[in-house]
């Protein structure tokens, strides 16, 4: 941090202050303030737009049915197909990050960590293209075998889908977006681990897990959680992957390998914004608040943890 | 087979009672149980996925079991995390490589001239061509990273340079959960303002371009951001010594020594959003024809060319198919093409200051 602020000390002596400085310094304050302002901007626009659909008769609203029993199995179709990501994605992501940081030959480290930031940088609507085309009907005979042997787990009530296009392979899909969020940030807190613990540990005879065990672990843990949290957020946001793949519209259910599956709220928009006309725009952009104050509060808390973890982590 | 190792000197419990795997050993072990796994699978009717799930489990049962009986519980505890953090990092692969073999597959056999050459207008069926879309495309992502590049690169100077107190601490903050804003979440502003100003139902190319600039600001300050920061101060101290205002040091040191990583950090800000479908489908929509007006009317774009073609097919469904596999495959070039642009930026301007 003293990089930062050590230019913006003043000196003892006041320079004079030219009116070039004041106007650029003007500008990246500027700027910054509209940055702010965009994010204001942002909530105050939707819940504009939005206030219409929140305001009018639940008999008006999506065909009668009422915003909230409009919204809720969105909710929940939104959130299962998220926390399923997540449940998925951690610990392989926490294995990868420990592969690419403790296990991998030095040489290749980087190159491998290179790789996996690559599965980020693929658009998300080219996964919803590879998990309909490849990923979905691949998945069929697991949902057949889980709905023969795994009926007595609620999310695995059945009837089998035969088209495989289920909140399940969509939780996958979801958890290959994410895993290179939360293997990044956790690859990077691995990464940090003082050197002095690991090598405390392996000095007292550790095997290598458990100097991992000992030492990293602990150290990375509110890495390894800040990076849930920001791939959750990803995940809850994702809309092309979700439209293209789930075969949605259903009642909120937690049944994940049926044919009648909830939508997510963002696929819901991207699915019905161009038919949408009077207060059905409003009804979907008010869904769309639903879905920014969600995500909003899980990133601030992502981002809270990320940061108490640097002001207090003796590394830094 | 087992190799006898030094015994070890201190009162410790060892790891093992003086016996060890060596890795030929291991490895051999592993395999064993790999090849057993397939035998199995080819026994209960033979997948490749049966054959991969059994051989693999196999592998590392016999790898764990042979080092409890040898080695004792910790060295085969440690044995058989390694091999889960191994497997871990291949299935993260399989993904990946599926994917790319997929696109290519099925994206190559549409990738001539015609389809970069011929728009949809009048095409139904066979024929036709993304040109609209590559286009399109082109000049939104343009338009998203002349507005989102000032603004991003001024605040990240304020941050740096100027930045103090609460408000830079509040800017810092609000931009990282800015980076997590859902990209549907982003158009629907676009669309909300611009509804407000010109009345309903409004579609325009611009209206893409400040929804992604919503995305892409924020990659555009973080990354920026940490490139200032590795600014020697050094150099700024120099500067001022010679009696160089602040804001020329900002302009004629600090920024052209940070050269390199500005372009990489844009050049992945670009990526970030180009290949983004959900904001341009609420805010850009789609056309058949070419429209290169992005402040009059609808426009195509790649993305949302690609979504179209594979979700609403007409009576010809494999020449749509196939348009979209081929719009995929040129979306994932364009962005494997800007992280390898970002690296070579990044290396052809070798650091000119070491830290």
């Amino acid at each position: 941090m003293t990089a930062t602020k050590a230019p913006t000390e003043r000196p003892t002596q006041q320079a004079p202050r030219r009116p070039g400085d004041r106007y650029f310094a003007g500008a990246a304050k500027g700027s910054g303030i509209f940055i702010l302002l965009v994010l204001a901007g942002v909530a105050a626009f939707l819940v504009t737009e939005a206030i219409p659909a929140l305001t009018a008769p639940a008999e008006d609203v999506a065909d009668g049915e009422g915003l909230g029993s409009y919204i809720w199995p969105l909710v929940v179709g939104t959130l299962v197909s998220a926390v399923l990501a997540l449940v998925i994605a951690t610990p392989l992501a926490v294995g990868i990050a420990l592969y690419v940081t403790y296990y991998a030959p030095r040489r290749i480290a980087a190159v491998l960590g290179y790789v996996i930031d690559l599965l980020a940088a693929i658009p998300s609507v080219v996964y919803g293209f590879w998990g309909v085309a490849v990923l979905a009907p691949a998945m069929v005979p697991f949902h057949q075998w889980a709905a023969e042997n795994l009926t007595w787990i609620p999310f695995f009530a059945g009837p089998a889908s035969t088209s495989g296009r289920t909140m399940l392979t969509i939780g996958v899909v979801l958890a290959v977006m994410i895993l290179p969020i939360i293997s990044a940030i956790s690859r990077e807190v691995f990464g940090q681990t003082p050197l002095l613990h690991r090598e405390a540990a392996l000095a007292l005879g550790a095997t290598r897990w458990e100097m991992i065990q000992m030492a990293v672990l602990p150290y990375g843990k509110s890495g390894v959680i800040a990076g849930s949290m920001l791939g959750l957020g990803r995940a809850l946001g994702e809309t092309m992957a979700v439209a293209i793949v789930l075969s949605g519209g259903g009642a909120a259910t937690l049944n994940l390998i049926s044919n009648t599956n909830p939508s997510t709220i963002a696929s819901n928009i991207a699915l019905s914004f161009a038919e949408a006309t009077g207060l059905g725009v409003n009804t979907l952009i008010a869904s769309g608040l639903v879905l920014f104050l969600i995500t909003l509060a899980v990133n601030m808390l992502a981002r809270w943890i990320v940061n108490r973890r640097a002001d207090f982590s003796g590394a830094n | 087979m087992s190799t006898a190792t030094q015994s070890r000197p201190t009162s410790t419990r060892p790891t093992a009672p003086g016996r060890r795997l060596s890795r030929p050993a291991a490895v051999g072990l592993y395999l064993g149980g790999v090849a057993l796994g397939i035998a199995l699978s080819a026994l209960t009717g033979f997948t490749i996925t049966s054959a991969v799930v059994y051989g693999v489990v196999l592998g590392t049962v016999a790898l764990f079991v042979a080092s409890r009986l040898l080695e004792g519980r910790r060295k085969a505890t440690d044995r058989l995390v390694t091999a889960l953090v191994t497997t871990a990092f291949a299935v993260a692969m399989l993904p990946l490589v599926s994917l790319v073999y997929t696109v290519l597959t099925r994206g190559l056999t549409r990738l001539d001239a015609e389809f970069f050459t011929f728009s949809m207008f009048r095409v139904v069926g066979e024929g036709g061509g993304a040109y609209h879309a590559i286009l399109g495309t082109l000049i939104i992502t343009g338009l998203a990273t002349i507005i989102s590049v000032p603004i991003g690169l001024m605040s990240a100077i304020y941050l740096v340079e100027y930045g103090r107190g609460r408000l830079q601490r509040s800017i810092t903050f609000f931009v990282d959960v800015m980076t997590g804003i859902p990209s549907i979440v982003a158009g629907l502003f676009a669309f909300a303002l611009f509804t407000l100003v010109f009345g309903n139902d409004i579609r325009l190319g611009i209206m893409g371009a400040i929804a992604l600039s919503v995305l892409m600001i924020p990659v555009v300050v973080r990354s920026s951001e940490e490139v200032l920061k590795l600014v020697p101060n050094e150099l700024r101290e120099a500067s001022y010594a010679l009696g160089v205002p602040k804001w020329r040091t900002v302009v004629k040191v600090v920024l052209p020594t940070a050269v390199a990583g500005l372009g990489t950090a844009v050049t992945l800000a670009v990526a970030r959003v180009v290949g983004e479908t959900a904001p341009l489908l609420v805010t850009v929509g789609l056309i058949t024809g070419t429209n290169l007006n992005p402040f009059d009317g609808r426009m195509a774009t790649l993305p949302v060319f690609a979504f179209y073609q594979l979700t609403q097919p007409g009576t010809q469904t494999q020449a749509y198919l196939d348009r979209a596999w081929t719009a995929a495959l040129l979306l994932i070039i364009l962005v494997m093409g800007l992280n390898v642009v970002a690296r070579l930026i990044s290396r052809s301007f070798a650091p000119k200051t070491s830290r």
